[in-house]
């Protein structure tokens, strides 16, 4: 057993696992924080991620204990409070989700992309920095058109490159 | 994932001292080849030893006519270092089109070379650009350091601390990626260090990386796309699955080495 | 129309939780005292059990039970079944094997179940399966679709040629006399190719038992958990109906593959009870290959017969169907009912005949996925519509417009009656859409660059709102296919519906609160709809065949018009009026020609309180529930047009334009509606470059992760230009159609016929990969060469 403490949504935790508890399972199992999913084993879906010190990982391919004393979002702490974050409320708008399923890692992978490239994101580019996710219900059409809104709407409403909580 | 033991040194000293004293022990780095093994019970080490803390293998350097890069630096650090797009922006490129923007930011360049995955990017470049591998024990060239499938010289214990790229005067990087998996099906370097010309080829080798020397003297003539008009790899050597059989793959080698051609020259 | 009523663009009501990481998926469910399962899994497509060793696995750490086929035999479980029989030609019925939810004697495909081991932890659960020794004799594997009939390895002995069925539809006689009469015939050979459906979210559940009340519950990834209800209590054995609730809570996604009822969630609901401890199961995503019910699989020779002029005069089609090693629950109406119906497209063809053999191989159970059916029967018709044009030198679309059937309604020669449709107007506004007449300048542009450039249609049409019970019920259902729906109206005014249908992606609660808001005169905000619960929801038959629009909605509909009834009575007693006096309309019940009125949340406070009228002659309360029974199939139709342009050189294809216009009839949300046209599309161009199951000659799935089997990303894909006419469907009260198929029907053939008119020649196959397309572009140039 190890111990790890990490700070999760701004909050510190401390627990003693098991080494081989990959950080997916420690959020969701340890820590029921269910929305940050598992849609397959081969580090290609996307729907795990997380923000791991501002930057997304994927959260199947990351063992909890190895990252000890960082800093982790996810998609339950990235709005603030009541107020959601404006790359979920693009999501919304734009009818960016269906299932919802791989929602979570979209939107976590959107916020990390407007941190990286910026607020002006053509089609092309999101299109390409897209593909460490995977969604087998919208034909991407219109989570393509959100994360171009909600980039923007992140300019405007001047949100914090890195979130706080990160 | 069977269970293990982990531990997390502080510098690569005390990670070689670990790895020597627990018996199948075995490094992590970024995890983005080992979790996936682990979890689907293919590898069963029982310690990792986790490289993540090691401060001594992290960080990018111009070292005179040398750029190098500690072997627990990320693919995202590469690809959006100055100092690596000034000294050879071809290698930013190639580590910024590994996997995908997520495993770029946890996927290390001593990882990836230790692991020499066929359809890994980074053994091209180092091959290409004639870079030396530098370990806890000694100094490899890519030559000595690419054995063979998922083999290299690292012996036991050993530990890839940096990779030390000299500089040439015109590189590029193009790769036909793999549908599914965005591995690279082809992969080809180019490197021109004054008449030094080398052309590497990942992703379609049955023994992993390996030098094109026909195209390596095409482009000695001139070092211009139009010098490899006509020609082909043979398909002998070459790599055949579902996604593409040697005779593609070989041919593939042909268009992505004009592409780098191409991009190294700036056209 | 209102800001939120039918037509609005409403953002979905459901998205808040979804976007904030609160959707609670079956894999979110987490019971006090939960143990694991895990699955030992066949590694050979074709096995005999000689004998299961579980001994040294049952004392390792953690495992609380092993259990084998025996052990359901023993406890008197069924098999699993499938729900729709098919008679052959000669009017025998079907043959089909046992489907045991564990293995009993042998294995038939990779990832068939020989044994499951509950645990504490999914670790040891794993660790403890490893420690099961298996004696399997190998037997030889039969995998390829158009080899299976008549070959040495016999996969069931119910089977002893491996042919489940062979069946017809259509004039056989009338159709060769007109192939003999015809001035051109076209001939090809398509293979429609083997799928997997990949939703997101794997497929997991939890069984759960009280031993107290003695009443099982199972949470379930499922499309229709009604029907995995009835299943499981009538046919399978777990408990009575009034002893079991099975609740799908939010599902990732379903696409078909979670309509079928499958081994492992009998096999958890089951074993709670033998354990005495929930047990919870999640597939893994290589699981999720092995084990889903895969879609698709048919090789075809299809023939079509046109006159000196073009007009059509038959078409005849053989087509082999592998269902794999078990008939899945609705397995044998995919290559049948609901495919041969199909093939008259939106073409006026007056014979046409098809027939069908459907085989059993050492593969995965194939089933309805996305279109099931529908897209096999459009990539016939078009690739032969498309390559006609072609021999005969007409233009694609003036040769489509010739055959368009244009009166309505319209009976075709295989069993189905179109009630409404206008094709040539989808056509029309397609080719404006797509700019066809710019195509030469562009296809002129791409060649100088060294690019083919090609334009492929696609003029769909889907049999949806399945399906008038009485219809499916001589066709060979199991089940009638009408929809329930209730209405409760609480008695300040807010109101629950309670449906039938499931959603799990389609916004349900957001459309057909469009739809009680629109009705009622009520704030959207003041309807919920329930699903997904047997406990909650009587009774239903799921979310499929695109029919929860059609059917679902048009049970609410139905349920309103009742409350609507009773508020009137209501409201007459309350207004001092006669009921035949009084109007409803805008949330108001008033008095004609007066301008006494009742709101609709006073009404109802009205009708719980009971005070104004006596509880004798109007019953008090507001609550109202319907059957709805579909008069008829809907036929959603359009035209897809696709522009590739491909480097010859790699044979990359790259789709450069997109133009959809489809006739989905009246629609509640245009929003939502566009969604799923974007998604099938996806699909179907997933079918057509991407996506492929592959199978070795041993039965291995060689393409068994996201590694190898290649799912449509977003930079695969462009943005797609949807449009939409509209014939409101006559068959329903709402005039709708269904939007959910559509896109994975219309899409492969537009890809493959722009694919081919850029090579100039139809030689290449599903999916057309890189390597396919640059072999077939080699063979083009070498062609031009020798021209």
């Amino acid at each position: 057993m190890a111990t790890v403490s990490l700070t999760v949504n701004g909050k510190a935790v401390t627990a003693t696992i098991d080494p081989r508890t990959l950080l997916v399972q420690f959020l969701r199992e340890n820590l029921r924080l269910t929305g940050t999913h598992v849609g397959c084993d081969t580090s290609q879906c996307g729907a795990c991620l997380v923000h791991l010190d501002g930057k997304a990982v994927k959260s199947c391919t990351t063992l909890a204990v190895s990252v000890d004393g960082a800093s982790v979002t996810t998609i339950e702490g990235l709005a603030a409070g009541d107020k959601l974050h404006p790359m979920q409320e693009a999501f919304r708008e734009h009818h960016g989700l269906q299932c919802g399923f791989c929602t979570p890692g979209m939107i976590m992978s959107a916020v990390d992309m407007v941190n990286r490239r910026g607020h002006e994101l053509d089609e092309k580019t999101i299109r390409e920095d897209l593909d460490g996710n995977i969604c087998r219900c919208t034909g991407y059409h219109n989570i393509v058109k959100a994360i171009a809104a909600g980039a923007e709407a992140m300019g405007k409403a001047g949100t914090p490159l890195r979130q706080a909580a990160e | 994932m069977y269970a293990f033991t982990y531990h997390k040194p502080t510098s690569a000293r005390q990670a070689a001292t670990l790895l020597a004293k627990k018996e199948d022990a075995k490094l992590l780095a970024g995890g983005h080849t080992l979790l996936p093994t682990m979890k689907q019970r293919l590898a069963s080490p029982t310690a990792l030893v986790d490289l993540g803390a090691c401060a001594d293998l992290k960080g990018i350097s111009r070292k005179g006519r040398n750029l190098v890069i500690g072997a627990m630096t990320t693919h995202a650090e590469v690809a959006s270092s100055a100092e690596v797009q000034e000294a050879i922006p071809a290698l930013a490129f190639l580590a910024g089109s590994i996997g995908d923007p997520h495993v770029r930011h946890r996927g290390t360049i001593g990882g990836s070379v230790a692991n020499n995955d066929p359809a890994a990017d980074y053994p091209a470049a180092l091959l290409a650009l004639g870079a030396t591998v530098v370990t806890n024990k000694r100094k490899l060239t890519a030559e000595e350091f690419f054995t063979g499938l998922y083999e290299t010289a690292l012996d036991e214990g050993e530990i890839i601390t940096k990779v030390s790229f000299p500089l040439v005067s015109k590189a590029g990087y193009a790769k036909f990626r793999n549908p599914a998996s965005r591995y690279a099906m082809v992969g080809v370097f180019v490197a021109k260090r004054g008449s030094d010309i080398r052309v590497t080829v990942t992703g379609a080798g049955e023994g992993g990386v390996f030098r094109w020397p026909e195209a390596e003297a095409a482009l000695k003539a001139r070092f211009a796309p139009k010098s490899l008009d006509g020609l082909k790899h043979t398909a002998k050597g070459i790599n055949g699955d579902i996604h593409a059989d040697a005779d593609y793959r070989a041919h593939l080698i042909g268009v992505m080495t004009r592409q780098a051609v191409a991009q190294a020259t700036g056209k | 129309m209102s800001a939120t009523g039918i037509g609005a663009a409403v953002r979905r009501k459901e998205d808040h939780r979804f976007i904030t990481g609160q959707g609670r998926y079956t894999d979110d469910v987490n019971r006090p005292g939960q143990a694991h399962a895990y699955f030992l899994r066949s590694p050979h497509a074709h096995a005999k059990i000689r004998s299961i060793d579980t001994k040294a696995a049952s004392g390792m750490p953690g495992v609380l039970g092993i259990f084998t086929g025996d052990d359901l035999a023993t406890d008197k479980i069924g098999g699993l079944i499938c729900g729709w029989m098919i008679h052959n030609k000669d009017g025998s019925p079907m043959r089909a094997g046992p489907h045991p939810a564990l293995a009993q004697g042998k294995v038939r495909y990779v990832g068939d179940h020989v044994a499951v081991v509950v645990a504490e932890t999914l670790a040891q659960a794993r660790d403890a399966a490893e420690a099961i020794a298996v004696d399997y004799q190998e037997l030889p594997a039969v995998v390829d679709t158009g080899k299976a009939i008549g070959a040495k390895t016999v996969v069931h002995d119910e089977a002893p040629d491996n042919s489940v069925f062979n069946w017809h539809l259509g004039d056989k006689d009338a159709t060769e006399k007109a192939f003999k009469a015809a001035k051109h015939v076209t001939r090809l050979d398509l293979v429609n190719n083997r799928l997997v459906p990949n939703a997101m979210e794997p497929r997991a559940a939890v069984g759960d038992y009280d031993a107290g009340e003695g009443i099982f519950t199972l949470y379930t990834t499922s499309q229709n958990p009604h029907v995995a209800r009835l299943v499981l209590s009538a046919f399978i054995g777990i408990a009575p109906e009034n002893k079991l609730r099975v609740i799908a809570p939010d599902v990732g996604g379903g696409f078909g593959s979670k309509i079928f009822i499958y081994a492992e969630e009998t096999v958890c609901v089951w074993a709670a009870k033998k354990v005495g401890r929930p047990v919870k199961w999640t597939a893994d995503r290589t699981e999720a290959f092995l084990s889903d019910a895969h879609g698709r699989d048919h090789v075809t020779h299809a023939e079509l017969a046109t006159d000196a002029e073009g007009k059509i005069l038959a078409m005849r089609v053989h087509t082999t169907a592998n269902l794999g090693a078990y008939l899945s629950t609705f397995s044998s109406s995919v290559p049948t009912y609901l495919y041969a119906p199909l093939l008259s497209g939106q073409y006026d063809i007056p014979a046409i005949y098809c027939e069908v053999d459907a085989v059993y191989t050492n593969t995965a159970p194939v089933d309805a996925y996305r279109g099931a059916g529908r897209p096999e029967a459009t990539f016939v018709v078009e690739r032969l519509i498309e390559v006609t044009a072609r021999q005969l030198g007409k233009d694609p679309a003036k040769f489509r417009m010739l055959n368009y059937i244009k009166k309505f309604p319209h009976q075709t020669p295989v069993i189905m009656m179109y009630d409404a449709g206008n094709y040539g107007a989808s056509l029309k506004k397609a080719l404006e859409m797509i700019d066809y007449k710019g195509l030469g300048k562009r296809k002129r542009d791409s060649a100088r660059a060294g690019k083919l450039r090609g334009i492929g249609f696609s003029s769909y049409i889907e049999a949806c709102g399945i399906a008038p019970s009485a219809a499916v019920g001589s066709l060979g259902a199991g089940v009638g296919l009408w929809e329930s729906a209730e209405v409760r109206v609480n008695p300040v005014g807010t109101v629950e519906v309670l449906t039938g249908s499931h959603s799990h992606g389609q916004g349900h609660e957001t459309t057909f609160a469009q739809l009680v808001s629109d009705r009622l005169g009520i704030p959207i905000d003041n309807v919920s709809i329930v699903h997904g619960d047997t406990d909650k929801v009587q009774m239903g038959m799921g979310t499929y065949g695109s029919r929860s629009g059609a059917v679902g909605m048009s049970a609410i509909f139905k349920a309103l018009d009742k409350v609507i009834a009773k508020g009137k009575k209501v409201a007459a007693h309350v207004l001092e009026a006669d009921e035949a006096d009084i109007d409803f309309a805008d949330g108001h019940f008033s008095v004609k020609g007066t301008d006494r009125k009742l709101d609709f949340g006073s009404c109802a406070l009205q009708a719980y309180v009971a005070h104004k009228f006596n509880g004798q002659e109007l019953e008090p309360g507001l609550k109202e529930g319907a059957f709805y029974d579909p008069t008829n199939f809907t036929f959603p139709a359009g035209v897809h047009i696709c522009e590739v342009e491909i480097d010859p050189d790699t044979g990359v294809t790259r789709i450069e334009r997109w133009a959809a216009v489809d006739d989905f009839g009246n629609v509640i949300n245009p929003m939502i509606v566009e969604g799923q046209v974007h998604g099938g599309i996806a699909q179907g161009v997933g079918q057509a470059l991407l996506e492929g199951a592959r199978y070795n000659a041993d039965g291995q799935l060689v393409t068994a992760s996201f590694m190898d089997y290649t799912m449509p990303r977003a930079d695969d894909l462009p943005s797609f230009d949807v449009g939409m006419t509209v014939t409101p469907c006559p068959s329903n009260p709402l005039g709708i159609k269904g939007c959910g198929e559509a896109g994975a029907i219309a899409s492969p053939p537009a890809v493959i016929n722009a694919i081919t008119d850029a090579l100039g020649h139809e030689d290449i196959a599903m999916p057309a990969t890189p390597q396919a397309v640059w072999r077939a572009a080699q063979k083009s140039i070498s062609r031009q060469a020798a021209e």
